[in-house]
């Protein structure tokens, strides 16, 4: 029995899913930038998601936040289209995940940083951008946006990780996607920077765009819209903070999260 | 297929190759220090005018495909190649940007082996330089195009390097170098004729024994086959998706 996600902003009240869907079917139309609906995605023996149903609104920063191995690079994956999906389906911006017409339209950091180590930030770059067809100014713009312009004739390898992880994040933001996908894009960097990077991705939202930014610190939640939460593939709840603070009571997102988790254990 | 991609991905490759020095100073001197070492052998006889053209067909097979199957495992291995297919660029534009790239630097060491070989160690090749350099990049397309396929089959570094002895050595052993094709037992013979390695052998040879390049078009044709047959084939070993 897969626990309920918590939708209804009442507190303390839990709504099964299945009474939201035909709301979410409409809505999903004109407001979600992506949609999922019983997604069931196998990796090798495991099964890592269970019949999954989210909503992304579109033009917001919205936090996938969970544990490490509940599913969040596998969701990513799928959104992205580079998932084997065993069933369920999937849409981004209307379209299939995965449709050639999407290569364009959404851009996606990978966990590892994925870029040629061994070409300058700025050839990294150049080549990304002349596979998606962009100008040579977004070349320029991306490396400004994550603060990288004095490294862009350095090469990726005398880098710091961190230094780095930007780097394939602003190939991500070369292409100015509609969507962007970013798996953990804030581990192992310091606060200043973390701070720095979240205010990035709150401006591309506010620039009406739609950025999923996946982490396993709880703390980041306070810097998104809205929160998907995630533990074993299942969605524990699709909440703003304050209302998750409201429905669990608690007063910081790790104790809140721990909350839910009891609550679907009890529920089980 | 898209030219521009294709291109940009083929200037992406000879940027990184541009940024390892090393491996350039390995790719176009060790064949040159192996000819050399040949030639001093053998000082006096006819050995270098009679295997060192064979050899000028096979080290691009050899390098081309090691190069190539470490150069796309990596790719695999570093999430670029993921991030690649969840962009606009082709499958085949990817392989055959590889395949240009690595086509071009074949064809320079072709230059600068061929010329050490005849300038400095005075081989004796009566067979026009062209034509020398274009067996020896086709042969380098086959390297390329193979390095592709045996890259998919390949989870570590461990066994992209295995692959070599699985896959090139068989075609050292049957092409002709070994033994003159003629000799071999007929099972032998006709396997030899499966393999790319036998024709680029061949064309080398018949180039070495004279100064018409025209008897060569039908080794050319059939090199030219295995390269878009493995290219296919390498295309085919892509995956967007993956579990």
């Amino acid at each position: 029995m897969a626990p309920t996600p918590l939708r209804d902003p009442s507190p303390g009240s839990i709504i099964p899913h299945m009474g939201n869907l035909s709301q979410g079917r409409h809505t999903a139309e004109h407001s979600s930038a992506i949609v999922a609906r019983g997604l069931v995605v196998r990796r090798g023996k495991n099964e890592v998601l269970h019949g999954l149903d989210l909503d992304v609104p579109s033009g917001q920063l919205v936090g996938l936040l969970g544990p490490s191995g509940s599913g969040k690079s596998t969701l990513m994956r799928a959104i992205v289209g580079v998932q084997l999906v065993e069933s369920g389906t999937i849409a981004v911006l209307g379209t299939p995940a995965g449709d050639p017409s999407l290569r364009h339209r959404v851009g996606y950091v990978t966990q590892a940083p994925s870029v040629y180590a061994d070409l300058t930030v700025e050839e990294n770059l150049k080549y990304f951008a002349s596979v998606l067809g962009t100008d040579g100014d977004a070349v320029a713009r991306a490396i400004e946006a994550v603060d990288l312009t004095r490294y862009a004739k350095t090469r990726v390898s005398r880098l710091s990780g961190g230094e780095t992880s930007r780097v394939s994040l602003a190939v991500a933001l070369v292409g100015e996607p509609e969507v962007l996908v970013l798996d953990e894009p804030t581990v192992g960097l310091d606060p200043v920077l973390r701070r720095d990077l979240w205010a990035l991705f709150a401006r591309l939202a506010a620039d009406a765009r739609t950025v999923l930014v996946s982490s396993h610190v709880m703390d980041e939640a306070t810097r998104c819209d809205r929160l998907l939460l995630l533990r074993n593939g299942d969605l524990l709840a699709d909440v703003t903070l304050p209302e998750l603070f409201e429905r669990t009571g608690a007063d910081d997102a790790d104790q809140a999260f721990l909350t839910l988790v009891e609550r679907t254990e009890v529920a089980r | 297929m898209n030219v521009h991609r294709t291109l940009a991905t083929s200037a992406r490759v000879l940027r990184q190759l541009r940024h390892d020095p090393r491996t350039l100073v390995l790719l176009m001197g060790l064949p040159c220090l192996l000819l050399w070492l040949i030639a001093w052998m053998f000082e006096g006889t006819r050995v270098l005018d009679q295997f060192g053209p064979l050899l000028l067909g096979v080290f691009p097979l050899i390098v081309m495909f090691l190069v190539t199957s470490v150069a796309t495992l990596r790719e695999r291995k570093s999430g670029t190649l993921e991030r690649l297919m969840a962009s606009p660029l082709g499958k085949v534009d990817f392989v055959l940007g590889y395949g240009l790239a690595f086509g071009l630097v074949a064809t320079i060491q072709a230059v600068v082996v061929t010329t050490f070989s005849v300038g400095a160690l005075g081989m004796d090749m009566p067979g026009p330089l062209w034509a020398i350099i274009m067996v020896a990049a086709l042969v380098a397309l086959v390297g390329t195009s193979l390095g592709l396929v045996a890259s998919a089959f390949a989870s570590t570094e461990f066994q992209a390097v295995q692959f070599m002895p699985a896959i090139i050595f068989p075609q050292l052993i049957v092409c002709g170098l070994v033994m003159p094709r003629e000799q071999m037992p007929a099972a032998l013979e006709a396997i030899s004729r499966a393999m790319p390695l036998t024709y680029g052998v061949q064309a080398m040879k018949d180039l070495s024994m004279s100064g018409d390049p025209g008897q060569i078009w039908s080794e050319v044709a059939v090199l030219v086959a295995f390269i878009v047959g493995a290219i296919v084939l390498g295309s085919l070993t892509l995956r967007r998706r993956t579990a």
